[in-house]
C-alpha cells in the first residue's frame, strides 16, 4: 500500500510550551482514522501542521512520500464551522467555488469545468438545492456539508476534518458518517474529535493524542491509551458490542 | 436647493462625493467583513506623516499621504506575515508615530501651514480640479485591482486559513487589500479628514451588511448610502455653516441608527 501520510518524530512548541512531542504516524491510502484526545491536547495543532499552516519545531511530514510544501493540493481541509463569520454575505455556491482558485496562484481564472466540479461536490453531500442560499442562513449540519463540499471541490486525496460533529445532533451525525464512508472509498480520511463515543463507532482506526500520539494500527482503544491520553483511570468493557465501545467511566 | 450648485466649489464637492463614495463603498465592504477597521485607522493616521513631509519639502500633500499610508500598509502586512504578537499594539504605535512625524515635519517647515486643519478634519468645499483628477486616478486604480482580484479578495476575507490551504498567495492578496485601503484613505482625507476616515469607511458598509446577501450587493448598497450621507452632510454644512467632514459623519451615524431600527423591525430581510 502506498503511504498517504507519514509523520516522523514531529514536535511543535508555542511560546516555549511543548504542544506536540515526538509524534509518529504512517497511514496508507484510503485509511479512515479518528484522532481523539482532550481539548488542548494538540489535535487542531497537528492538523494545522499537516496543512502547512504551522511550521514544526522538529521532525517532518510527508504526503505521498514528498514534503508538504508542494503537496497541499492533495489535502482537503474541513475546519470547524465556527471558523468563519456567519454574517459574511456569501452564497453556498461562492464558498465552494473559492476552492478552485488555488490552481494557478494569483491569476487563476475560473472555467466551465470549475463550475461543473463545484456542482458535483455539492451533489455529493446532498446540498445542491441550497446553492443560492446565504451561508449564514443554514443550520449547523448544513454548514458542515458546505465546508465538506468546499474541501471536495479542491479534488483532494486526503480529507482532514476538525471536530466535524460538534454542531450536529446524533441522527444527523449518523447520516454524516455514512457520507464519510462513501467518500472513504476514494480518499484517506483523518478525523479529529474529543468525542470518543461518536468517533469510535464509525472510523476504522483510532489514535489517541495528548502531546504524544498513541497509535496501535487498530480500532481498539486500550486502557493504557485512555489513561495516558486523558490522565484518569477508565474501565473498558463492551468490546464487540455494536455502538458501544466504552462502558463505565469511574473517577476516583 | 438648486442655488447651491451655481458655485463651482459645490460642483467640485459633488463630483468628489460621487468618486469617493465608489471607493469607500467598495473598500469599506472589505474593511467591515474582514473586521480591520482598526488597521484602516492606523493606515489613515500614519498618512499625516506624509502630509507633513510634503509640506516640509514642498510637494503635493496627498502624494505624501499616499506614500506614507502605503508604507504603513506594507509594514502592517509584514508584521502579520511574521505572526508577531501584540499586532494591535504595534498598529497603535504606527498610528501615533505617523501623526507625531507629521506634527514635527510641519514644525520644521518654514512659515505657516494654513491648510492643516483641512487634512485633520477634511474640507470637501475646497477641493480643486487637480485634486479631483488625483481622486479620479485613485478610483480607477482601486476599481481595477478589485475587479481583477474580486474572487481572491472574497476567498481571503471569508476564510484566510482555508485560502492558504488551497495554495492561494494569502499574504500577497492581504497586502494588496491593505494597499487598496491606503489609497481609499487618501481620497477620504480630503473629504472628511484623517480623524474621521474610519467612520466613512465603516458606517455605510456596517449598515449594508444587514441588507445584503452578497459582497457585490453590499458594495453597491454601501456606495449608494455613502453618497446619500455625503451629499446630505454637504448640504447641511452649506446652509448651517458647519464643518463639512463633521456634518457628513453626524448624518452617517444618524443613518446607522435608523438602519438599526429598520433591522429590528425586520422591514427588510437578507434573503428576499
Amino acid at each position: 500500500m502506498k503511504s498517504a501520510l507519514k509523520i516522523e518524530s514531529l514536535s511543535f512548541s508555542y511560546n516555549g510550551a511543548n504542544i506536540l512531542e515526538d509524534v509518529n504516524l504512517d497511514l496508507p491510502e484510503k485509511e479512515f482514522v479518528g484522532i481523539i484526545g482532550p481539548n488542548g491536547g494538540g489535535k487542531t495543532t497537528l492538523l494545522k501542521l499537516i496543512l502547512g499552516l504551522l511550521e514544526p519545531k522538529s521532525g517532518r511530514i510527508l504526503i505521498f512520500d514528498k514534503p508538504i510544501k508542494k503537496q497541499n493540493k492533495f489535502v482537503g481541509y474541513v475546519p470547524q464551522y465556527s471558523s468563519f463569520d456567519s454574517h459574511f454575505p456569501i452564497s453556498v455556491w461562492d464558498v465552494v467555488l473559492s476552492s478552485r482558485l488555488g490552481k494557478s496562484g494569483l491569476f487563476t481564472r475560473l472555467k466551465k469545468e470549475d463550475h461543473k466540479i463545484v456542482s458535483e461536490s455539492l451533489a455529493k453531500v446532498n446540498i445542491l438545492d441550497l446553492k443560492n442560499e446565504m451561508i449564514g442562513n443554514l443550520s449547523g449540519g448544513q454548514k458542515q456539508r458546505v465546508l465538506i463540499a468546499r474541501a471536495l471541490a479542491a479534488e483532494p486525496k486526503i480529507l482532514l476534518l476538525d471536530e466535524p460533529t460538534a454542531s450536529i445532533d446524533t441522527k444527523a451525525g449518523k447520516s454524516f458518517y455514512d457520507l464519510l464512508h462513501q467518500l472513504n472509498e476514494n480518499m484517506t480520511i483523518i478525523l479529529v474529535s474529543h468525542d470518543i463515543g461518536a468517533v469510535s463507532q464509525y472510523v476504522n482506526k483510532i489514535a489517541c493524542l495528548n502531546k504524544s500520539l498513541i497509535f496501535h494500527d487498530s480500532k481498539e482503544i486500550t486502557k493504557e491509551m485512555l489513561e495516558v491520553t486523558y490522565e484518569c483511570p477508565v474501565d473498558l468493557i463492551a468490546h464487540g458490542i455494536p455502538h458501544r465501545v466504552l462502558h463505565e467511566h469511574k473517577h476516583d | 436647493m438648486i442655488e447651491i450648485f451655481q458655485y463651482d466649489f459645490m460642483i467640485n464637492a459633488l463630483i468628489a462625493s460621487v468618486l469617493a463614495s465608489i471607493a469607500f463603498g467598495i473598500v469599506g465592504t472589505y474593511v467591515v467583513v474582514k473586521r480591520i477597521v482598526f488597521i484602516s485607522g492606523g493606515i489613515s493616521h500614519s498618512a499625516y506623516g506624509g502630509i507633513g513631509l510634503a509640506f516640509l519639502l514642498g510637494f503635493n500633500p496627498l502624494i505624501g499621504g499616499i506614500l506614507f499610508s502605503i508604507g504603513s500598509a506594507g509594514i502592517i502586512a509584514y508584521l502579520r506575515k511574521k505572526g508577531i504578537q501584540f499586532e494591535d499594539t504595534l498598529i497603535g504605535i504606527l498610528w501615533a508615530f505617523g501623526m507625531a512625524l507629521g506634527v514635527i515635519f510641519i514644525d520644521l517647515a518654514p512659515g505657516y501651514a494654513p491648510n492643516l486643519m483641512s487634512y485633520l478634519f477634511g474640507n470637501i468645499l475646497t477641493i480643486g480640479l487637480n485634486e479631483l483628477y488625483l481622486i479620479l486616478a485613485l478610483d480607477v486604480v482601486i476599481l481595477f485591482i478589485v475587479i481583477m482580484f474580486f474572487k481572491q479578495f472574497q476567498a481571503v476575507t471569508f476564510d484566510e486559513e482555508f485560502a492558504f490551504t488551497i495554495g492561494l498567495p494569502v499574504n500577497l492578496i492581504y497586502t494588496l487589500l491593505l494597499i487598496v485601503i491606503a489609497l481609499t484613505t487618501v481620497i477620504l482625507i480630503r473629504l472628511v479628514g484623517i480623524i474621521l476616515v474610519v467612520a466613512l469607511l465603516s458606517i455605510p458598509s456596517a449598515i449594508s451588511i444587514n441588507f445584503s446577501n452578497s459582497i457585490k450587493k453590499m458594495m453597491f448598497l454601501s456606495t449608494i448610502l455613502g453618497l446619500i450621507f455625503t451629499i446630505f452632510g454637504l448640504i447641511l454644512s452649506f446652509y448651517l455653516n458647519l464643518a463639512s467632514g463633521a456634518a457628513i459623519i453626524v448624518v452617517s451615524v444618524i443613518g446607522y441608527l435608523i438602519s438599526l431600527l429598520l433591522k429590528t423591525k425586520k422591514v427588510f430581510t437578507k434573503n428576499s
